[in-house]
Parts: structure tokens; sequence; C-alpha cells
């Protein structure tokens, strides 16, 4: 059964649910679209890029291209860390939210959806195709191994002791110490809701390890090792993220983004002043 | 030289190895290395010549993300997969440890000191990256 929208906008209004099953009906067939099918294809574009890291500007933009390539050329979009609301106008003026509460870091992602919406705009690619194609890439991991992260991060820590003028003595403590800080990180944020205090431990974990290789005499220099191991915590991309979105004019963004970043790093600095002021 | 290959090499391991950890999609890695690598040399040659640590690290994020925006057109990659990794580096994550330390240690003097000159570090990368881009908006307008 398949029903037929001749052109955009002609007050097409269905319930969701009859809409979940017309799109899955005629995945291989019609070309066009409700307004409430290009209003799901941009909330869940934006929805993706927000959640895997996408700068808040990126995130606007993609929505309102995916938009006009699809004839809406009058789209408004309001982007925050925790929350996006779209709205296009037209003969049948719709708005919809999406909360976003999981947050993490998968710059894949970015790119699958970015690469998405390039073809959207530029080869034509039929909505229902678009719609599928994201809702699988929402779906799908598209990350790396835990292990393989937690060991590149060890690795990382090791070679930023090198950069800080650390002696090669330095390079398997930092090794250690990074990877447990790192894999604690992973594993706490499983059980912990708060991430914060995740980081916190994780640092606090850094800083005692470091001590005790350093007292048995392993390891030169307790400061570049404990430098080194805490690198792949610190929040680089979210400082990066916040002053691009302030720069862009994305206050309310790029405030909370910054916070989001000095709470990471405050939580990082204090748990390795608490293993410090012990000694 | 040997204290060039050893920075060359960590530093490329270390920003290719941050592309990893932020799930950076696998044909991307390498370019992530060699522009970390790229803003690492960058700023250990300024140091060596002389330039204070603040000009030095603008010059270097500089580098970076221009090094990115072509990386970012060549390969149609959001620019955000390279500059984050060749960001890295250049985070004061040192000087912002040791005034953490000094805090704890009561020597508040020296920790506001160093607390300013990691504030101030941040404040460079952060206007290097609007610099570039603004350039960079500025080159591509008249193009169209």
């Amino acid at each position: 059964m398949e029903r037929m929208v001749s052109e955009k906008g002609n007050g097409s209004f269905v319930k969701a649910e009859a809409h979940k099953d017309a799109i899955q009906s005629s995945l291989a067939g019609t070309d066009v679209c409700s307004d409430h099918d290009i209003l799901r294809i941009c909330l869940l574009a934006g929805k993706i890029m927000l959640q895997n890291g996408g700068e808040t500007s990126r995130v606007e933009d993609t929505m309102m291209r995916i938009a006009a390539a699809y004839g809406y050329d009058n789209s408004h979009s309001y982007v925050t860390p925790t929350g996006i609301l779209f709205a296009i106008d037209g003969t049948a003026p719709a708005t919809r939210l999406i909360r976003i509460s999981e947050r993490s870091t998968n710059l894949q992602k970015v790119t699958i959806v970015n690469d998405i919406s390039r073809r959207i705009c530029g080869d034509g690619m039929t909505p229902v195709e678009a719609l599928s194609l994201l809702q699988e890439t929402d779906t799908q991991p598209f990350a790396y191994p835990e292990w393989l992260r937690i060991a590149t991060a060890a690795l990382a820590s090791g070679c930023f002791a090198i950069m800080f003028r650390g002696g090669w003595s330095d390079f398997m403590p930092a090794v250690l110490a990074g990877g447990i800080g790192f894999l604690l990180v992973v594993l706490l944020n499983r059980f912990v809701p708060v991430k914060f205090f995740a980081e916190f431990l994780a640092a606090a974990a850094i800083g005692g390890t470091a001590v005790l290789l350093t007292q048995n005499g392993v390891g030169a220099d307790l400061n570049i090792i404990i430098i080194g191991s805490v690198m792949p915590l610190v929040p680089g991309l979210h400082i990066t993220n916040a002053v691009r979105d302030l720069m862009a004019g994305h206050l309310v963004s790029g405030l909370s983004k910054g916070a989001e970043a000095f709470l990471t790093a405050f939580a990082i600095g204090s748990g390795i002043a608490v293993v410090l002021s012990l000694l | 030289m040997m204290v060039w290959i050893e920075q060359l090499v960590t530093s490329f391991i270390a920003s290719a190895a941050f592309g990893l950890i932020f799930n950076v999609p696998k044909r991307m890695l390498l370019q992530c290395g060699s522009v970390g690598m790229a803003g690492w040399f960058m700023y250990m040659s300024c140091v060596q010549l002389g330039i204070g640590v603040v000009p030095s690290t603008l010059i270097a994020v500089v580098v970076v993300t221009v090094i990115s925006q072509l990386f970012a057109r060549m390969y149609k990659t959001p620019i955000i997969v390279f500059n984050v990794s060749g960001i890295i580096p250049l985070v004061p994550g040192g000087i912002a440890y040791d005034a953490m330390r000094n805090v704890v240690e009561n020597n508040y003097n020296a920790a506001l000191e160093l607390g300013f000159q990691a504030f101030m570090l941040s404040g460079t990368i952060a206007i290097g990256l609007v610099l570039s881009e603004v350039v960079n908006q500025l080159l591509r307008k008249p193009a169209r």
C-alpha cells in the first residue's frame, strides 16, 4: 500500500506510527517524502553529529543544507550541547525537538554523516535512501575496539613523556600509568554516572602508580611521568570545540562546552593534587 | 640531531594515537599524525630560535590549522578530524600540572604565575585557531 504525496507541503499530517510503516513499505519505491520525513532526516543527522563531537556550527549548517536540498529554503535550527530544536517553514510549518543526553567522541560518525549530507546536496540522494543510511550510522558502533584504544592511550602517554623532555627511562612508567588511567576511565564510565568522578579517580590512580614506580626506582622524573600519562585524559577536543563555537557566535554552546572542559581539567588536577598532598 | 628525530617520531605517534582515541577513520590516522608532527616541529624550532613560548605556540597552531584546512578540502572530511589531534601536543598540560602542584605545596605565588601562563597559552591556541579560520574565510569569499 503506497501513499502518494505529489508535491511538498500539501499538508500530509499523518500520525507518526502510520508514517513509519509508510516509510518501511516504500523503502524501494517513492522518491517524494512529506515534511515529517525531511524533519526526521535533518534531526537524525544533527543528533548523530552532536552526540559524537561535531561542532555546533557544523551541526546547524548540515541540518539546514539537507533541508534546503529537499526544497525547504527557510529552516531554523537551534543547537545546544543538550538538545536540538529544528523548524521548517512552508505551507505546513513544523518544529521538532530532540534531547541529547549522552555525548561521546567518535569522529568517524561525524565524517560519515558529513559524507551523507554531501551526497544529499550534491548527488541528489533520495530521502528514503538517506534515512536508511543515517539510521544504520546511528545504530552501528563504528568504533575501534576498547583494548586498542587503551593500548594506544598508553603508547601516547609514553610518547608524551619523551616529548616533554623526559629520558627513555620514563617511557615505560608513563606507558603503564597512562594505560591504567585510561582503562579506569573506560571502565568507570560504564558504572559511574558522573563523568567527572571517573576522571578524578583515574587521575588519582595515575598519580599513585607514578609515585609507586618512582619510589621503587623505576623511572627518573615523577613530574614528567605524571604529565605524560595524564595527557590522554586532557579535554582537548572540548576546548577546541568550545572556542570555535564561541567565535562563531554560538554563545550558549560555547560556554557550556567550555564549562565541561574546565570541569574535566579540574577533576584531573584535583585527582593528581590529592595524591601529591598525601605524600 | 638524535633529539630531533626522537621528538618528531614521538609527536607523530602521539598525534596518530590521539586520532585513534577519538575514533578517527582508519585512512586518516597517518594524516592526523603528520599534522601533529608538523605543529610540534614548528613549536620546537621556534623555541630553539629563542622565540617566546606564547608566540611559538601561536605559530605552531596556525601551521596546524592551515595544514588541517588543506587536508579537510583534499579528503572532503570535517576539519575537526585533523585539527584536534594536531593541537593536543601544544596543550599546556605540563604548566597546568606545575601550577596544580604548587597549589598543593602552598606556593600560591608560583601557582598563580604558572596558572596565568597556562591560561595565556590556551588563549593563544584559541586565537591561532580563529585567526587561520578567519583568513581562510576571507580568502574563500572573493573566489566565489
